[in-house]
């Protein structure tokens, strides 16, 4: 399907994406400029405070999206009784926008205010304009194009850093690129990416016109009165909406609320829990998914969500920071108990497939060199290029103890994004990768996972795990995530993640099919 | 004549000292009678600029005190101070993203005067500094020439109609010719408005054409405070060296020497 097909056939969907994108670059950098602004005119007149301010500012924009989403997920900061920062969702990932928009609305100001011609100041007081007069009739009008032009460097940061939103459900053109990454789908991240830029061009284009029409000195042409008016009745509404906002995704009781992390799988057992709680308890569940990083466990340990499927062998490792264990059984218990001490996280039962580290190569390779477990690898590692996730190159279970384990020397390693590793194996351009054993595309592009013949990798094997609040306010909850104990097969997983990898399905259409089939089994 | 024996400023042993510890001006006492034209001569960097300045509070004294309507600047309100005194500054300083009429009309409108008269006060100066009010009204000071631009600076200053002016070079940055043209009409004007002017220049030629007297300033200190007349009597080196320089070309085209010397 090309890209223009796909965007006629889902306008409804990308407009209101586009939309929801919009909503969220409009908002933050309308906030930014709220903050920015006065801050940058105090600094005029404070130029002392000029360093530490613009200091912050700017190690603000130096610090990675999701590094900033982790930082604000577990804050919780009030305003009037409206939580304005901390959780999942529009509310952190405004906060964090507006954060990134600090900087070149600071700045601008600042500058803008300070290049105003001296004898113009100088004439201003000395014709007995008091500070306040000279501010707003002289310096900010003068000033006022190069203001315009720090907010429009913002919006278009702004409409560039809102894709990564998606990771923390805040929606957004975001959605598309990182499902398309997830699916290894090009039209769909183009179908997010297109959109983005256009919007980033017209913003740039629109304000670039707006800056030029100020920088003539339009400023004074406007009544004063007017100004003030228009930029009270603008910080009401932008208020107003992140009031609205602050309220709607605030959790709520009388429901259960589900995660999951940012890949297929995680998103068809996320709905499968939903879709059994929904069955067996009649709770209306809330789907919080696609959360990307540690996102999930953070947003679980703040309560923002109610419960995810988690991994053991990650829990073990990337959570609790423990040494590797490769028993199972003495895992699982191991998280149980730690989650409950130092959480008040529950475990249920293990669903039943493990989803360890699948080290794949091309199934042409593997019959060529006679390749069957990752030991006879070795000897062709020096000559071969590997491609890893980030996840897997930085976790303790990860690359560096894989490598070691096996004495495995590549001749190059590139670290990348896990989605694009699996066609960058079937593209040659790399030689080897750590997928997921699970992973649908492993069947579909033909690779061959090798045998972990050492026991390197520890067990990962995907349970629920829930706020012990939550099961003890709806203890039919319990009961529901106990039916799903050892329900999953690793054939069924990878043929779910096949069906909707490959086949394109829709996840919840996959997951109404699973169920009703495991009905029907349970009743024969 | 009782008007001019009324001191409209007066400076009272003022020194002033930047915090750097340079200081520009030493104990200097001065007076300025109502209704005259105090002209403040000297080299670059004599201190003219800041003795002027101390006048409408740009700047406070750090020794001494200087007196406007018989009451020290510092007790003044510097906002309610400067509305009484007009000023016009070498760089013009309009506003550029103004209008000529809404430059103008900067000090009315923040008096609160009424639309009207706003309107009724521009198109009098306007004719008074001799711009057409049609033709210039709704102009940009970017389209208008250096002298056109000057003019209107001295039209904002008296916008209000404060008894005082202050001057700050104000034709210093126009050809000479314009210059000439324009320090001819402002000496009219002059006469017509009979307000107290404080007016900064190092040209000589100025100094003698507009002064009632003048006040040579050398590094921060007064050298001579006299009329015209009294200046080309004088011994004092600096003062004949300012002297000297009537002959100058630029100078030399004044008819001001003979009109000057007329005057009472």
């Amino acid at each position: 399907m090309n890209l223009w097909q796909f965007l006629i056939g889902h306008r409804a969907e990308v407009f209101q994406l586009s939309l929801e994108h919009l909503f969220l670059v409009g908002v933050s950098t309308g906030i930014a400029i709220l903050i920015g602004v006065p801050l940058g005119i105090a600094l005029t007149r404070r130029p002392a405070l000029s360093k530490p301010i613009l200091g912050f500012a700017n190690v603000m924009q130096t610090v990675p999206s999701l590094a900033l989403f982790g930082f604000l997920i577990p804050l919780n900061i009030y305003l009037f009784h409206v939580r304005i920062v901390g959780g999942i969702g529009a509310r952190t990932a405004i906060a964090a926008l507006a954060l990134y928009g600090l900087l070149p609305i600071i700045r601008n100001t600042f500058i803008g205010i300070q290049g105003v011609d001296p004898a113009i100041r100088e004439a201003g007081k000395g014709l007995g304009m008091t500070d306040r007069q000279l501010l707003f009739q002289v310096e900010i009008p003068l000033a006022l194009g190069v203001i315009i032009a720090g907010v429009r460097v913002a919006t278009v940061i702004a409409v560039g850093t809102a894709t990564i939103a998606a990771a923390i459900d805040a929606g957004g053109l975001g959605r598309y690129i990182f499902r398309g990454l997830r699916m290894n789908d090009n039209t769909l991240i183009l179908a997010g990416a297109v959109p983005a830029a256009a919007m980033a061009l017209a913003a740039d284009f629109f304000l670039g016109w707006v800056e030029n029409l100020f920088g003539r000195g339009a400023g004074a042409r406007l009544g004063r009165r007017r100004v003030v008016l228009a930029a009270a009745l603008f910080f009401t509404v932008a208020l107003a909406v992140w009031a609205v906002v602050s309220f709607r995704s605030g959790a709520a009781s009388g429901r259960i609320t589900v995660g999951s992390k940012d890949f297929t799988e995680q998103i068809i057992l996320g709905e499968i829990i939903a879709q059994t709680i929904e069955s067996k308890t009649g709770l209306r569940v809330e789907r919080r998914f696609d959360l990307g990083g540690n996102l999930a466990h953070d947003a679980l340990v703040a309560g923002e969500i109610d419960l995810y499927v988690e991994y053991t062998g990650t829990a073990l490792t990337a959570i609790l920071k423990l040494p590797p264990i490769s028993d199972a059984k003495e895992v699982y218990r191991r998280v149980k108990e730690e989650y409950a001490a130092r959480y008040g996280l529950e475990w249920s039962e293990p669903l039943g497939f493990n989803n360890t580290f699948a080290i794949l190569v091309r199934g042409g390779d593997a019959q060529r060199l006679k390749l069957r477990a990752i030991s006879d690898a070795s000897p062709y590692a020096p000559k071969w290029r590997a491609g890893f996730g980030q996840d897997f190159m930085s976790r303790p279970d990860g690359y560096e103890g894989f490598a070691r384990a096996y004495g495995l020397k590549f001749l190059q390693v590139r670290e990348m994004d896990l989605s694009l590793t699996y066609r960058a194996l079937a593209d040659g351009q790399v030689d080897m990768i750590a997928g997921n054993s699970t992973d649908g595309l492993i069947a579909r592009l033909g690779l061959a996972q090798l045998e972990d013949d050492r026991s390197y990798f520890p067990p990962y094997d995907a349970v629920p795990v829930a706020r012990r609040a939550a099961l003890e306010n709806y203890p039919e909850v319990g009961a529901a995530l106990k039916s799903l104990g050892g329900a999953i097969s690793v054939e069924e997983m990878r043929r779910m993640n096949l069906a909707v990898d490959g086949e394109r399905r829709a996840p919840k259409e996959i997951v109404e099919e699973f169920l009703r089939n495991r009905g029907l089994e349970n009743k024969k | 004549m009782e008007a001019v024996d009324q001191k409209a400023i007066e400076f009272q042993s003022v020194s002033f000292r930047l915090p750097n510890g340079r200081t520009l001006l030493h104990h200097l006492d001065l007076s300025v009678a109502a209704g005259e034209t105090l002209v403040l001569l000297g080299r670059s960097g004599c201190g003219k600029t800041t003795t002027l300045k101390l006048i409408n509070r740009l700047l406070d004294p750090t020794g001494g005190q200087v007196l406007v309507e018989n009451r020290a600047t510092t007790e003044w309100d510097a906002i309610r101070l400067r509305r009484r005194i007009g000023y016009v500054i070498q760089e013009v300083g309009l506003f550029p993203h103004f209008t000529i009429e809404e430059n103008i009309a900067v000090v009315p409108r923040l008096e609160g005067w009424g639309e009207d008269r706003i309107r009724a006060r521009v198109r009098e100066l306007l004719i008074l500094v001799g711009l057409d009010f049609e033709q210039f009204a709704r102009r940009y000071p970017r389209e208008l020439s250096g002298g056109q631009r000057q003019r209107v600076g001295v039209a904002r200053a008296l916008a209000a109609d404060p008894p005082i002016l202050l001057l700050d070079e104000p034709f210093g940055a126009l050809d000479p010719i314009t210059r000439r043209e324009i320090q001819q009409e402002f000496r009219s004007l002059q006469r017509r408005l009979g307000k107290t002017m404080v007016f900064v220049t190092h040209d000589v030629g100025e100094a003698f054409l507009l002064a009632s007297r003048i006040a040579l300033l050398k590094e921060g200190k007064l050298v001579l405070l006299g009329r015209p007349a009294d200046f080309l009597q004088s011994r004092d080196p600096e003062v004949q060296a300012f002297a000297s320089c009537l002959g100058a070309p630029e100078a030399a085209a004044a008819p001001a020497l003979s009109r000057v010397e007329g005057t009472p």
